[in-house]
């Protein structure tokens, strides 16, 4: 096998794991932390190594419009985006779905505005959880980069026929350079055979991709999409499997049991966060305290059934985020919930968001969340965890 | 390819539908307001059959005789505001 480790940029190594995977339309507007990946791409169309149409736009709307036109042409697409770009894109990106066009894009994750923040959290890609598309999250980069030749297997299947977004966390992986294999073309080639549509765009053949459907129809326009998301889980696997098989190494999936298949408590998170919980759970583990982690690979769909063979056995749960849901609660806790409720389950679960805008949360916060719900502390409602209330304003001016 | 298509009982894969759906979708139902066309000032100007959005009105300026098809007609009201010899009323929608 011809594949050796290189030491790469998170972003650098995802564009050329991307080129391997011969998209011919390629559209996407600099944005940080997600520049890397369209600067490196953009270089690796011009210097010739990748036969593709790198489409300049002036906007992430114009860019997700020119794949959706692209992907319904019949051809494999690429974009790849953060924050503010996410929900610029957010209008085309429902239709994308809606059209059952199989695009593969990147979320490098970044917190949404106001504040302005470039740093990371998942606001970004949550604001867009319900539009269909599936979602990955990465932990580190070697997963970003094979998560990718996943999401167009997957989306190209045709029981799936969705868009795949990969997250992968902003700076945290985009930035930093660690070891990763990038895919072999041939077996990348072997891997993904060329894409071949059911239906497209053809002078020839006119027809319009999304049409108009009275209230007779569109609830099951709506509900196919629906559907293909359920019918993904399966597909996840087996193209993770394959891709084992093929590459030699494990990757994609829809979770990661990390030590808590005898645990009394069990972690919940996503994205790169999850490296330092498993250092956490080591050192616990070590003292002999009964902790485990449950990483979410694939967000959406809700992989239900496998969360809660997961989770069937733990005492409590606690949902670590870098999200919200402002004037509720938190956005995955409120799933992990209902998960268990439908279950018959009283699990105790209690959500943290740890992290908004970069926020760092140290090993001793990990630490300090398995401590508290361990010990039996009930949580009445979502947690901002280590708010700094000393630096907020009078929050009612002039009361 | 047309059995994957959408047609008027059927969806298809991404509602992917043969050309003429604008034809087949009537628009009459989205109207609150209806234009009532008086046939007593009329110029024959065609200001009417221009500014429709929905390509609805018909009708020949020889004659100075318009109308509209109120299968289409969304109640835009533009015909109305148009019209230089207010020869069209909006009024309410009532069926
Ligand atoms: S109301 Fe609007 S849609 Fe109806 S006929 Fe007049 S211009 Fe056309
Ligand atoms: S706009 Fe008025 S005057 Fe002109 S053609 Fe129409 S109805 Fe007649």
């Amino acid at each position: 096998m011809a594949e050796k480790q290189e030491i790469l940029e998170g972003a650098m190594a995802v564009a050329h794991a991307v080129a391997r995977c011969r998209p011919e339309v390629i559209a996407a507007y600099p944005i940080t932390p997600q520049t890397h990946i369209s600067e490196e791409l953009s270089q690796i169309v011009a210097d010739g190594e990748l036969d593709a149409e790198f489409v300049k736009v002036e906007s992430e709307f114009g860019a997700a419009s020119v794949i959706l036109g692209a992907s319904a042409t019949g051809v494999r697409t690429y974009t790849a985006t953060s924050s503010q770009g996410l929900l610029l894109m957010s209008e085309v990106l429902w239709n994308i779905a809606g059209m059952r066009l199989p695009v593969v894009l990147a979320c490098a994750n970044r917190s949404i505005s106001a504040p302005l923040s470039i740093w990371c959290d998942h606001q970004d890609a949550e604001a867009i959880r319900d539009c269909g598309i599936i979602q990955f999250y990465a932990e580190d980069n070697q997963e970003a980069c094979d998560q990718h030749l996943i999401a167009y297997k997957v989306a190209e299947d045709r029981r799936v026929l969705l868009p795949v977004m990969v997250n992968l966390d902003g700076f945290l992986l985009t930035h930093v350079f660690e070891p990763t294999i990038l895919p072999d073309q041939q077996l990348a080639d072997r891997y993904l055979p060329p894409y071949e549509a059911v239906l497209k765009l053809d002078p020839a053949n006119p027809a319009t991709f999304g049409a108009f459907t009275e209230p007779d129809k569109c609830m099951e326009g709506r509900w196919m999409v629906h559907d293909a998301c359920m019918r993904s889980l399966p597909v996840i696997e087996e193209a993770s499997a394959e891709f084992e098989k093929v590459f030699g190494r494990p990757s994609g999936g829809l979770l990661e049991e990390y030590k808590s298949r005898d645990a009394e408590t069990i972690l919940i998170a996503k994205g790169s966060l999850c490296g330092t919980i498993k250092d956490v759970v080591d050192e616990m583990r070590e003292e002999g305290t009964k902790v485990g982690l449950l990483r979410i690979k694939t967000y959406r769909p809700w992989p239900t059934e496998a969360v809660l063979k997961a989770v069937s056995g733990a005492k409590q749960i606690a949902v670590i985020e870098r999200g919200a849901s402002f004037g509720a609660g938190g956005v995955m806790t409120p799933e992990v919930k209902e998960t268990l409720y439908d279950a018959g389950m009283q699990t105790p679960v209690s959500g943290f968001c740890v992290q908004l805008g970069g926020r760092e949360v140290p090993p001793d916060g990990i630490r300090e969340i398995v401590d508290r719900v361990a010990s039996g502390e009930k949580q009445t409602a979502y947690e901002y965890f280590r708010l700094k209330t000393e630096i907020l304003p009078e929050l009612v001016p002039g009361a | 390819m047309s059995d994957k298509l959408l047609s008027l009982d059927k969806l298809s894969i991404g509602c992917v539908a043969p050309p003429g759906g604008s034809v087949a979708n009537k628009t009459g139902a989205w109207r609150s307001m209806r234009p009532v066309y008086k046939h007593e000032n009329c110029i024959g100007c065609r200001a009417c059959e221009l500014v429709c959005p929905e390509g609805c009105v018909f009708g020949n300026a020889k004659e100075k005789h318009f109308d509209f098809d109120p299968d289409y007609c969304k109640g835009c009201g533009m015909c109305a505001a148009e019209c230089p010899v207010d020869d069209i009323e909006m009024v309410m929608e009532e069926k």
